[in-house]
Formats: structure tokens, sequence, C-alpha cells
């Protein structure tokens, strides 16, 4: 169970938080082309490695945040609130 | 076997006496005894049976790696299957027995399985049992085969969880586990150290053992000694997940007798710690041998244990056959304590002098370069046949037959690597000590002691004892618990399956409840063999929790009965009571879903109650309608970007009805919207659905929409609603004291108004599900139960009914209103159910909208919300196909009924349902086709009662 630094509210257990999925992901307008739209509904990066993703506080304070985690070896490298910079993050 | 007790030595209490029964017989033991220690005193060499061919088995071990001594504890509700004797502390009036022997395992009647033994080898049944299918013959399988027995009633017993947080948890109180302690504790650091055994000290045994139990006891002290360390017994490290997370299952009453247990049985541990020490010590291997299983084989460490701990001898003329020096200990200590050793076999080639001369003093014959043959005997060892062994290990020679009535063996030392595996860490094998040691770990978490591979040892690998080409054999066990030879590791070899993990599957080699603690690698080294593979190359399978199997009452805490999913009431749920409520739930809620007067039947009550409802009034319980209040200057922006049809245009004091769908465009959720000022609205959702719609608003909002000025705030349980509908709703209403107008032309159909009632505050909506004139009265939750009596009581003259579910949804299917998750699926998209209009009607975004827009959602078949008629005059059933009216089953679905009703207003069926092309296909007869019945309907107009709505907006 992963210990998640909630920008908020400090450093909880998993159990008190939602996983929201893949983060930064630009919404297209309503103009774009299936493709796009397909590609935003569906393509997701996966990687085998560092992975920004979006987590929710759902039992907690509510609020959605970004994570940088590794899907190797589920190292959190940082958290920080929606509307932060995204920090330097290791390769 | 004939064990018995020595009369003196070992940490027991050998003045006190405790009655337990194992198979129906009494027996007796002591205080500090395990029921494996207590059986072999009392010279019971059976104790069970194994799990495919029902050999006989006796006590291998002296701890949670026994594979043969597997118990039922105790009866009835408190039962607990598959336990290992060896890890039971013995109490007055515990009973046991074994778990897979009948009618007992002396005489076990399923022994014939042993008889066609060749013929039933690893995967013979998945190749036997195939035709018709496997499931057939399972159940009488898996009845021969089976293991414990769970309870049959629920368990009386409570369980407790907790959570920690330490800087350090150790874990194994042996000696490596309390000096890690003892080091942090003295630095100060917040140190918990937990031991699975109801003793500190771990494996201690041989010539030694009172040294180093004097050691143990001075560490245990200075301990206790430091506030910053707690100490915890009977507390097992069972899994080690990420970040540091490590659940421990501590057993708090399991080994008091029954009467004198208080409180909770077990209590589960989660443990978040900066850094683990792992201490948990090696766990020794048995040899590889024909008639390996036969009751009286056993590991020399437990023998030794079992005679330090509990002061049993295993035998009255024991032989230990090893391949490495740290086993001779257990041999010695026996032959001190006045037991007969007739040999040690030492398949090392030469053996330490000091050993050599500590055997010689105590009289007994060594043989080096020489092991076991063969174990001798039918139901218990009587003897063994030695044999020499080449330079490549291998038998040779006929070697001789040693009588005894005990043989203890010892093929390795594996450190106990579960949980550094399970942690995420990786293994190496160590050539010097055979065995696969902790390398590399992610997490922070070290491994000490013994359990590093830090082990004085001197060792011969010797992974089976055969000639030189023999086939190997049937009769040598690798797998005691599953019943795994050395041949079906061939046959897996034979067939190709030779990775470890296809080995593991095609002959189940460490599946058993013990996990391979003494096989895995046994089984691994022999297949490396057959394939000229040292066992390094051969590799080993990643642990997983739990270490030992555990019970599910310790992982589901509290959380069980009522306490599993908390049902919600409504706030008049005592008057609904009254009133003869029948309650069903209905997502979280538990909800009246119709009043049967006395003996009525429920469709006679939902006819009666949608009647009342069409003539005069009645009166629903609306309180679970999910309310969201939106509030801010971008309130109606933010509407306006979820919903479909347009919110910005809304005027204060009215209330639209709104279609919600998800990014896909897939209908998500509907409800009545009102505006309560410029910047203030309040949402309504579907029952049960409110916290999703709440979740949905802020993710939106905190994650895309970010510069929208706007809070949401789920209200759905502050506020109890109660639903008056029917011709006299007005009538009834004004009667209540308010100073809202109620009048027609004051409070038109889709107004919202706020004001008081009966001295309270309240918000009046005029909504309706049912088609009729139809008043939302909300008031704050505490309210509600007053409020419904009220409106009982202004109602009475007019016959008012209370109604429940079933009849709202005879009612609103009359009138084809759509409910979202009966009528549509996770397919359905607005165009799908007649709000193609505002799709493409409405000039800027929203949620959803481009995926209604592709051109699979422009299709001219796909499926479409319409009525159905029933032409003969039966209710059509829900989930029924459409086919054309002369095709039976298996034919191509058109699409399917979702929503059937007697109407009592129509006087005949009414159905809604999802049908291909279906709105240009009004009047067009079909066949409802369900299990096997064809039902001759019409397609029609979702509504069938009032279709311009006088009832309603009147």
């Amino acid at each position: 169970m992963l210990k998640i630094d909630c920008p908020y509210c400090g450093a909880r257990a998993e159990t008190e938080f939602r996983c929201g999925g893949e983060s930064l992901i630009q919404r297209p307008l309503l103009d774009c082309s299936d493709a796009e739209w397909a590609a935003y509904l569906h393509t997701r990066k996966n990687p085998k490695g560092l992975h920004v993703e979006r987590w929710h506080h759902a039992h907690g304070c509510g609020m959605w945040f970004n994570a940088a985690r590794s899907t190797v070896t589920h190292r959190i490298h940082a958290t920080w609130a929606m509307r932060d910079p995204v920090p330097e993050l290791p390769e | 076997m004939s064990g018995y007790r020595l009369n003196t030595g070992g940490l027991i209490d050998h003045s006190q006496r405790v009655r337990f029964s194992w198979g129906g017989q009494p027996f007796e033991g002591h205080p500090g005894d395990t029921l494996a220690s207590a059986l072999l005193a009392n010279g019971v060499d059976i104790v069970g049976r194994s799990f495919k061919y029902h050999r006989p088995r006796g006590i291998l071990g002296a701890g949670l790696e026994e594979p043969n001594a597997i118990v039922q504890l105790g009866d009835g509700a408190t039962t607990i299957p598959n336990r290992k004797a060896t890890e039971v502390e013995l109490f007055d009036g515990l009973s046991a027995s074994a778990v897979n022997a009948w009618p007992s395992p002396e005489l076990d009647l399923m022994a014939v399985n042993g008889l066609v033994k060749r013929f039933i080898p690893a995967a013979f049944y998945y190749k036997t049992f195939t035709w018709p299918h496997w499931r057939w013959f399972e159940p009488a399988i898996r009845r021969a085969a089976g293991l414990g027995r769970a309870p049959e009633v629920a368990d009386p017993d409570r369980y407790d969880q907790r959570h920690a947080h330490v800087d350090l948890l150790v874990v194994g109180g042996g000696l490596a586990g309390l000096a890690a302690a003892l080091a942090a504790g003295k630095a100060g650091r917040q140190v918990l150290l937990v031991e699975g055994d109801a003793l500190m000290g771990g494996a201690i045994f041989g010539p030694d053992a009172v040294a180093l139990r004097a050691e143990v006891q001075r560490l245990a002290a200075e301990l206790n000694a430091l506030p910053n360390v707690t100490c915890k017994t009977r507390t097992l490290a069972v899994g080690y997940h990420d970040h540091n997370l490590v659940s421990l299952v501590e057993r708090l009453t399991d080994h008091l007798p029954e009467h004198a247990r208080r409180g909770p049985r077990q209590r589960l541990w989660k443990v978040r710690a900066q850094d683990v020490v792992l201490a948990t010590g090696v766990i020794e291997r048995p040899l590889v041998f024909d008639g390996n299983d036969l009751p009286g084989v056993m590991l020399a460490s437990a023998a030794g244990l079992t005679l330090e701990r509990h002061a049993v001898a295993p035998g009255r003329r024991v032989v230990l056959a090893t391949n490495n020096d740290r086993a001779w200990s257990a041999a010695l200590a026996l032959a001190e304590a006045g037991v007969a050793v007739a040999a040690i076999l030492d398949a090392r080639t030469a053996a330490e002098p000091a050993l050599l001369a500590a055997a010689r003093a105590a009289g007994i014959a060594v043989e080096t370069g020489t092991s076991v043959a063969a174990a001798l005997g039918r139901r218990a060892v009587t003897g063994v046949r030695t044999t020499r062994l080449d330079a490549g290990g291998h038998a040779i020679g006929e070697g001789r037959r040693i009588a005894c009535d005990c043989l203890l063996v010892s093929g390795g030392w594996n450190p106990a690597v579960h949980l550094h595996s399970q942690a995420g860490g990786s293994l190496g094998w160590d050539d010097g000590l055979q065995a696969f040691v902790p390398t590399h770990q992610p997490q922070p978490c070290r491994s000490v002691g013994a359990a590093a591979g830090d082990l004085d040892l001197s060792i011969r690998p010797l992974w089976q004892v055969a000639r030189e080409g023999a086939a190997p054999s049937p009769s040598a066990w690798v797998d005691f618990q599953n019943d795994v030879t050395a041949a079906d590791v061939a046959l897996a070899h034979r067939e190709a399956f030779r990775s470890v993990e296809h080995l593991k599957r095609y002959t189940t080699l460490g599946m058993a409840s013990d996990q391979g603690k003494t096989s895995n690698v046994n089984g691994l080294a022999i297949m490396g063999s057959l394939q000229g593979k040292a066992p390094a190359e051969v590799g080993t399978t990643r642990f997983r929790p739990p270490y030992d199997p555990s019970t599910m009452g310790a992982y589901a805490g509290h959380r069980r009965g009522d306490l599993l999913k908390p049902i919600r009431r409504l706030p008049a749920h005592a008057i609904h009571a009254a009133l003869g409520a029948m309650f069903e739930d209905y997502g979280p809620w538990r909800r009246p879903a119709f009043y049967p007067r006395p003996g009525e039947r429920e469709a006679a009550a939902v006819a009666r109650e949608a009647r009342a409802v069409r003539q005069s009034a009645g009166l629903f319980d609306a309180s679970p309608l999910g309310k969201i209040e939106v509030k801010g200057p971008d309130a109606a922006t933010l509407l306006d970007r979820i919903y479909v049809g347009t919110m910005f245009t809304l005027k204060p004091g009215r209330c639209r009805y709104g279609l919600m769908l998800n990014e896909h465009g897939i209908v998500f959720d509907d409800g009545v919207v009102a505006r309560i000022a410029e910047d203030h609205f309040l949402v309504g959702t579907t029952s049960g659905h409110a916290s999703a719609v709440q979740a949905l608003f802020q993710e939106w909002l905190q994650c895309e929409w970010t510069d929208l000025a706007v809070a949401t705030e789920e209200v759905t349980q502050g506020w109890a609603v109660m639903n008056v509908a029917g011709p006299n709703a007005r009538t009834i209403l004004q009667s209540l004291e308010t100073d809202i107008d109620l009048s027609a032309d004051a409070f038109p159909h889709l107004a919202h108004r706020e004001g008081r009632i009966e001295g309270v505050p309240c918000r009046i909506q005029r909504v309706s599900f049912s088609g009729e004139l139809s008043f939302e009265v909300a008031v704050p939750t505490r309210y509600g139960p007053a409020l419904h009596a009220r409106l009982m009581a202004a109602g009475a003259p007019f016959g008012i009914t209370p109604f429940g579910i079933e009849a709202l949804m005879v009612l609103r299917t009359e009138k084809g209103f759509l409910h979202v998750g009966s009528d549509t699926d996770g397919m359905t998209l607005p165009q799908d159910i007649g709000f193609g209009g505002p799709v493409t009607a409405k000039k800027t975004d929203f949620v959803g909208r481009r995926s209604c827009l592709r051109l699979d959602g422009q299709r001219a078949d796909r499926r479409q919300f319409v009525g159905l008629e029933s032409l003969d005059g039966r209710l059509l059933p829900v989930g029924g196909h459409v086919l054309k009216p002369d095709e039976a089953a298996p034919a191509r679905s058109q699409g399917w009924v979702t929503s059937s009703v007697h109407s009592p207003a129509l006087g005949r069926p009414h159905a809604l349902g999802m049908i291909e092309a279906g709105r240009a296909r009004m009047g067009e007869e079909v066949q409802v086709w369900d299990l096997g019945t064809g039902y001759r309907a019409r397609i029609v107009d979702p509504c069938a009662f009032d279709p311009y709505g006088v009832r309603m907006n009147g």
C-alpha cells in the first residue's frame, strides 16, 4: 500500500486516495478530428517508469493533485498541487 | 516412531498437566507444549494423511514449515482448519483432529488412492477428467483430496485492526533480531520487535542451548527496560507491501482455553516503518530419498527444538542423515539427553574433528561419504538402508541396514527470504550455503543474521539420493503437503514444463498452505539436475503474502455483518415501518418498496398505490434524491459545460430537466436543476448518485476549469423530501401553514420556491416523475418525520396513500419517463433517448458532446428508446430480446425490454425498451423472446398515459 504525500494534508495511506489516471492531458476543442478526440479519450502513455498521474484525496481534503510515480518501483518522486508548475523530475 | 517425554528439561512446566483431545481420544501434555510436541510425547506417530495419496504422515518440522501435521482445531463456529500442529499452543480442553483422514489417520479408507499412485501422477486429474467437463468430477475429487472444513456458521469472535508508525520494525525475536532492536533502541529510535512464536529466542538447540537461552533473556530484559521499544510475541509478520507497510497478525486469545478468552481473538496490525530489519532465520530442508515421507522421518532442527523446548525425544533409537555440519548438534543434544543415537550418516567426505570427537565421546557411529538410500517400514520408520556416495553424489553399492524408529534428516538450510521477496527484493544463489540469499532490496529494509545468509556452514550439495542415471523415484517425496515426488518433477521436465513457474503450476510443487517452505529448493534443484543446470540458473518463484495462512476474520476486522456496508435509512424510517412498509435496498438506501395492507400481495398493493396517486393523492418519501448546491459567479457556466441542455438561460425560481453525460457521451445521470438566484443553483441527481456527480463536478473544476469561481457541495442528507402527488396534491399542501403561494398561477409546473411550512424552513419544487400534479417539499432532515405525519393527517380526508418505489416505477413507466440505469446502459448516447436536438442545437461545448458527434453516434440503426405494447395481454419480460414476429431464438437481437409494468390506469401492461431504429418503426409488430417463450408486441410511443401532460401541468 502506497504512502502518498498529499500537498494539502501530508503523507497518508493509499486507501484514502483514488487514482485518476494519467495527468496533464490536453483536452481538444470541439472542432478536433475524430482521431484527435479518440486519442484524448483512450490513448495513454502507460510507461514502464516515471508516470505523471492525478490523485484525489477522496477520504481526506477532497483535493486533486499530481504525482510522479515510478510504475516499476512505485516510488513517488514528487506530488504537487494542480495549479503549481511541474517540478523537476528524473528521466 | 515412539516419542516420549524426558523427566526434566525443556521450557515446560512438568508439574502441571493439560488435557486435550486428538481425534476424539483424550491425551495429556504440559503447559508450554505445542500440539505437535504433546502428540510426540504421547507416542502418536501418524498425525495425518497426505493430500492426494492418503499416505500416513508424521510430524516433520517444529514450526511454520510443517507440511504434514495439518489439523482441524476445535469445532462448531470457532473451528479453524489447516493449522499446523507445530504452531498450535496447547491449552486445557483443546480438541483437534487430522484434516484429511477418514475415519482416522491410523485407519484411512481413502488410502486406496495410494495403491493406484503410479496411475495418478502430476496433472492426472486435468488430463483424465476432461469429458464432458472437469467440473462434473471436481466435487468428488475435491472431497477426497480436501484439506480442512470451513466453519458452517458465522464466526462469533471479534477481530481488531490497528495501524502503527515506527522508526524501525524488527521481524524475528532470535538473537539477531534482539540485537538489532537493542542497537536501535539505545540510539533512541521508536522500535517495534515482533516474534511469531510464543517465546523470544528463535531456533535455539544443541549443546550451546543453555548459554544461548541466557543471552536471549539478557537481551530481552535490556529491551524491556527501554521505553521506546515494544516487543510482541505471538505476532507474525505475514505480508510485506509497498512503501514499507508490513502486516502483522497478533494472536491474542488463540492460546487460551475457550472459557478464559476475553476481547478480540486476533489483531491485524498495519505497520508503516521507516526501516525494517528482517531477522527471520533459516528453515531446514529435508533430503529426498525413497520412503522419506514415512512417519518417524523428521528434520534434525525439529528434533533439536522439540527436545530443547518441550523435553520430548522423538524416538528411542535415532539415526541422523545429513549433508552439513549444522545438523549434528541435534543428534549430539539427543545423545546427551540419554537417547540412543545409532548413527550419523554424513554425505560429506569428511567431518570436523571437533564434531567427530563429540560423537565418539557420545558413542555414536559416524559414517562419512554416506547417506540414506531408503527409509524402511510400512506405517512408520523401522530402519534405514545406507548407501555410499561417489564423487558425483550418486548412490553406489548396497550399504547396510540400521534399525531405528526415528530418522533425522538435514539437506541444508534456506534463509527465510519470504518477506524480503514480498518486499520486491531479489535473491542470489550462495554456493557456500547452497541456498538462495537476499541480494538487492529496493525498499528501506535489510536482512540480518541467518536470514541474510550469515551462517557458518559446511555443506555438500545433495538433492536426491539416487543411482547415476536412475529414473527419479516415485517414492521419494519433494513436496510432502501436495504429494509431489521426484518422479513428478521428472514428468514435468519430460513434458516441457521446465521453467520454475511452469514446474510449480504443473506439479503444484510449493503451492500448498506451507508455500513450499521445505520443498521449493529441493524441487528446483532436481529440475536443474535433469537439465544439467545449477540451481542458480533455474531460479526461484517470487513469494506472495501471507507468509503463513491467516484467518479471514483478521482481514475483515469490524467490516462484517451490518458494518460491512452500512445501510442508509430515511429520516422517517420509523413512520414507514409503522405504516407497514416492505423495505428494499436501492443502492445504499433502504426504502419502502410498497405498503401492503394485511393479507395484500405485492402486485395488489402496488396497483392500489398507483391508482390512488392517479385518482386523488399519494405521499412518497423522496429524501434520497441527490441534492448539490452550486454557488458562485461562474455557477451557470459550470452547469452549462456539464449538462446537455442550456442552464445559462434558466430564470431564478425556475427548474429545468437536465441530462448529464460522461466524456464518452454516455448518459451518466439526470435530474432537475433549480436556479435559486443568479449565482446559486440546486442540482438534483438520481438517488444514490449524488456523490458521483459531486465528484465529477470537483474533478472538472479542480483539474480542467481551474479558472471558474464556483463552489459545489453535496447536501443530500441535509434535507428530508416529501413528494405529494395526485389531483388533490395542491389542496392538501395548502391546508398546511405556509407563506408560499401554491396557487396554479403563482406556482406553475417547474417552479422552485423557498419559504416556511408549519413553522420550519422549506424548499418546494413543482416537479413530477409520476405525471400528476406534484410537489416535492424539502425541510431540514430532522423535520422529515413531522412533515410526513402532517401531510398524512392533512391528506386523510382525500384518502392520501403512502406509495413506494414500485408504484412510482409503474407511474413513470406509464408516462414513458426514462429512468437512467434502468432504461439506459453503458452504450446509451443522448440521441438514443430523444435528446439529439439539444446536442446539435447548443452553441457551446459540454462534457461528452464531441463523443456524440462521432460517426458511430449518427448511425440510423442505433437502439432507440421506445414503448412496447403487449398484444396478447401478458406482461413483457424485462431483459427479453426483440426479434422479428416470425422468428425464434437463436436469431439476431434487435434490442430488449428495459422496463415493464402492469398499468392500473391503462388496464393493461406497458413496457419500455431500446430497439434498433425504434423511433422510425412506430406501430410495427415485433416479438419479444425470453427463455424459450415468445410474446407478441407492438412498438409504440414511450408515453401511454396523458400524452399532452394535462394532469401534470394543470
